[in-house]
């Protein structure tokens, strides 16, 4: 009744072209937007918005970019971890050598120099692909671990081999550093969120991401009509890697405020990823956000049932989430194989018909 | 997701009750790689508090809530466990991981938490005048490997030049930790050092001890914790590393670490901090009123070993700061701020420690505004496979202070110049 086209008439062509043709639709974004902006950093209190919000906006930049890879343009990438590293280590790098540069700019360059060494490793893309090219970003998930464990210049030579985010401004607030407040962080991350989500959705609905698809689905027949893969290939691996560069520029700086490149961005990261857009849903945008919640939100949601609320032993909690994670993932996947975006997206072909199912 | 941000909420509410109590948060690791270690210590740690509680009813009469958090230590969930716990009046912070210790350092800082990072965590933290909530009494990492330096040098008669010593380290910033120090020693005593990093977890060491096997060290020393420890071991028994020269620090140390290896452990040597075994008056006490009254933590089957001795002497030292703390400023119901001069003033005397139930279980120290750090003493026990148990083979000791003290003061002094922060003036 409320969700259809029918009534909704568009007398321009930009009209006709927009993001949410159906205004309930929209009205949703607008509603989903306005609330994350000023309801939430308004009734927030410190520990959802730096334990929960927070890691939950940035995994869904990471998730974006890694769709962007592996779910619009099929190349299956195992290097998220490093690209996130990457991304960590030359926000770190450009932090310190360059203290007045404002940190919004800090985490943008920081995408740029992860979609450089994403497009390098991008390069064996256009000769392999499949469970080959797996094996190849993986090398790059442990090689770029390697470096940045082995060579002492990117972590300033400090004696833990730790690296530290030092406090940084935005209009006045803090937003990395011990004492910037959970608000700051959350509107910071959010603004991210917002910006690349709406590249990202243009992207891959414009020319980009139509060659992208092509690639996807049969990469000789693109190349048939007219697509170059080596562009359309190496696009993605950069763009991709920028998205996953930014997230792991604010995972360090916003997030942890210090990391440890073996455990921050490990290989268990690139799978945390992987998963995530699985079960979110492959080339979908809302799936990566889907996707991010399902990862990260649902873990901690559990413990606090379990643990705080049901007052279990936290070895027993900890254990049961596990099982209810893996069992709930298992039955996601028979429900639904193409993810949680398209359960969304059967739900709005009902609401087309809603109430009349004929 | 607002309708589990709001039930999560509820949660979180529906957990915190309010009454007048010391709360003591246990970042525990029960599962993961690194349980094998992190139970025993998170049972000693809850245990202590369980029989103040019932048999004492408290620390000066308040009684004690200890709020466990589930860290896998992993240091995303520790500063998870961090925020949710520090809004229920934490008193103090003990993670059990360098890695959580590193990440809470600058914000219980800015919190005004103390953090209780007992021979674990930033050595330079010992430099109170820089890091005013940051503890790590008695001893540091740079201690320890000063003890390993000095007993080589004693089994040598004080001359070990050209001697090679092997660190087989957990490739993060616990295992980096005594890097400096022993580079520092190996100059001063002309040994020669390699360094052999293993990755996280620990679990695959083949290639590593394929390099000690080759490299032929005459002493092999290890910064090891969980899964990596049993490995290292069993290892180092398979290509037959004479085991009385492979030394551990004290995370490295535990009937845990070397039971997996059987016979071939015998001979094993690790660092001690606080005495071990079970032959303590508290003993009792705790049969009594946490086993006995089936109160212990986890599946109680750890009492009497070093890890769990460990953790009940964490918490002794944290029960101890708090009386203080409640000394000083004549209430009950103290505050992070207040737990954090008492933490400062404590002084472990050793009537005191025989007044508790645990005679000569740890070093005497005092700690003071400019010194966080104690004494640093410790000594070397050694494995006895046959009888089952560790004893040990040297006095309690002190360490090189000279090479250490100018490491502190360089490191802390890099902390503070990074975050632009003027040490506190002590005298």
């Amino acid at each position: 009744m409320f969700y259809r086209e029918a009534g909704d008439f568009k007398t321009s062509y930009q009209d006709d072209s927009q993001t949410f043709p159906i205004a309930f639709d929209r009205y949703r974004y607008y509603f989903v937007v306005a609330f994350a902006m000023i309801v939430i950093p308004l009734t927030i209190n410190e520990y959802f918005a730096s334990a929960v919000l927070v890691p939950f906006l940035i995994w869904s930049i990471i998730a974006i970019g890694l769709n962007i890879l592996t779910g619009y343009c099929g190349q299956v990438s195992l290097g998220t971890g490093g690209f996130m590293a990457v991304g960590a280590y030359a926000a770190y790098k450009i932090m310190t050598a360059m203290p007045e540069l404002n940190i919004f700019f800090v985490v943008l360059l920081s995408g740029g120099v992860t979609a450089l060494v994403g497009l390098l490793f991008g390069l064996p893309s256009l000769r392999i692909k499949g469970f080959y090219l797996a094996v190849a970003t993986l090398a790059a998930q442990f090689f770029l671990v390697w470096l940045f464990n082995r060579v002492g210049w990117f972590y300033n030579y400090s004696a833990s081999g730790q690296i530290n985010a030092p406090t940084r401004t935005v209009a006045g607030f803090e937003v990395t550093g011990p004492m910037a407040s959970a608000e700051a962080k959350y509107l910071f991350c959010l603004a991210f969120v917002i910006l690349l989500g709406i590249v990202a959705r243009n992207l891959t609905r414009g020319k980009l991401g139509r060659s992208w698809m092509a690639i996807r689905d049969m990469d000789i027949a693109a190349e048939i009509i007219g697509v170059d893969p080596l562009k359309a290939k190496l696009s993605a691996f950069a763009i991709s890697s920028f998205f996953v560069g930014v997230g792991g520029a604010l995972f360090f700086t916003v997030y942890l405020g210090a990391v440890e490149v073996g455990e921050a961005f490990g290989i268990n990261k690139s799978f945390l990823a992987l998963f995530m857009i699985i079960i979110g849903g492959l080339g979908s945008i809302f799936g990566s956000f889907a996707g991010a919640a399902f990862i990260v939100l649902l873990p901690v949601l559990l413990k606090n049932i379990m643990v705080g609320g049901l007052g279990w032993p936290t070895d027993i909690a900890a254990h049961f989430e596990f099982v209810i994670l893996g069992g709930l993932i298992i039955f996601f996947l028979i429900v639904e194989p193409h993810g949680l975006a398209a359960l969304w997206r059967v739900i709005k072909e009902k609401l087309r018909l809603w109430p009349f199912p004929h | 997701m607002k309708k589990l941000a709001t039930l999560a909420t509820a949660a979180v509410m529906a957990a915190s009750p309010v009454l007048a109590d010391l709360v003591f948060p246990s970042l525990s690791y029960r599962t993961g790689p690194y349980a094998a270690n992190g139970i025993p210590f998170a049972d000693g740690y809850a245990d202590y508090f369980t029989l103040l509680n019932e048999r004492d009813g408290g620390i000066g009469g308040v009684p004690i809530r200890m709020v466990e958090c589930e860290t896998g230590y992993n240091t995303e969930k520790g500063v998870e466990c961090y925020e949710s716990t520090k809004g229920e009046g934490a008193l103090v912070y003990q993670p059990l991981s360098t890695g959580i210790t590193y990440q809470l350092i600058p914000k219980a800082s800015a919190d005004g938490i103390p953090v209780h990072s007992m021979g674990y965590g930033r050595t330079s933290a010992a430099n109170g005048k820089v890091f005013e909530w940051i503890f790590n009494y008695p001893a540091n990492y740079w201690n320890g490997a000063s003890h390993v330096v000095n007993h080589i040098l004693e089994e040598n008669g004080g001359d070990v030049t050209g001697k090679k010593i092997a660190l087989v380290y957990h490739n993060s910033a616990y295992g980096k930790e005594p890097i400096r120090t022993l580079e520092e020693l190996s100059k001063k005593h002309g040994f020669e050092l390699s360094l052999i990093p293993v990755d996280h977890p620990g679990q695959e060491q083949k290639s590593q001890w394929l390099q000690i096997r080759r490299e032929r060290p005459d002493y092999v020393t290890m910064w090891g914790w969980g899964v990596m420890n049993q490995v290292a071991i069993q290892e180092a028994a398979n290509i037959r590393f004479p085991m009385e020269n492979f030394i551990g620090i004290w995370w490295s140390a535990s009937e845990n670490d070397v039971l997996p290896a059987g016979d071939g452990a015998n001979g094993y040597k690790a660092l001690a901090m606080n005495s071990t075994g079970s032959d303590f008056p508290i003993y009792g006490d705790l049969q009594k009123y946490v086993v006995d009254a089936g109160k212990a933590a986890g599946a109680g089957d750890q009492l009497g070993t070093v890890l769990y001795n460990r953790g009940m002497y964490a918490a002794m030292l944290a029960a101890e700061a708090a009386k203080k703390a409640q000394e000083i400023h004549g209430v009950g119901d103290i505050t992070p701020a207040m737990m954090r001069d008492g933490m400062e003033a404590l002084e472990i005397t050793a009537a005191g420690m025989e007044a508790l139930g645990l005679p000569n279980f740890g070093p005497e120290f005092a700690v003071s505004c400019d010194n966080h750090g104690g004494p640093g003493l410790g000594a070397v026990q050694q494995w006895d496979a046959a009888a089952g148990k560790w004893s040990l083979i040297t006095e309690f000791g002190p360490s090189d202070s000279d090479v250490i003290n100018a490491l502190i003061e360089e490191d802390s002094a890099a902390y503070a110049a990074e975050n632009s922060l003027t040490p506190r003036d002590c005298s």
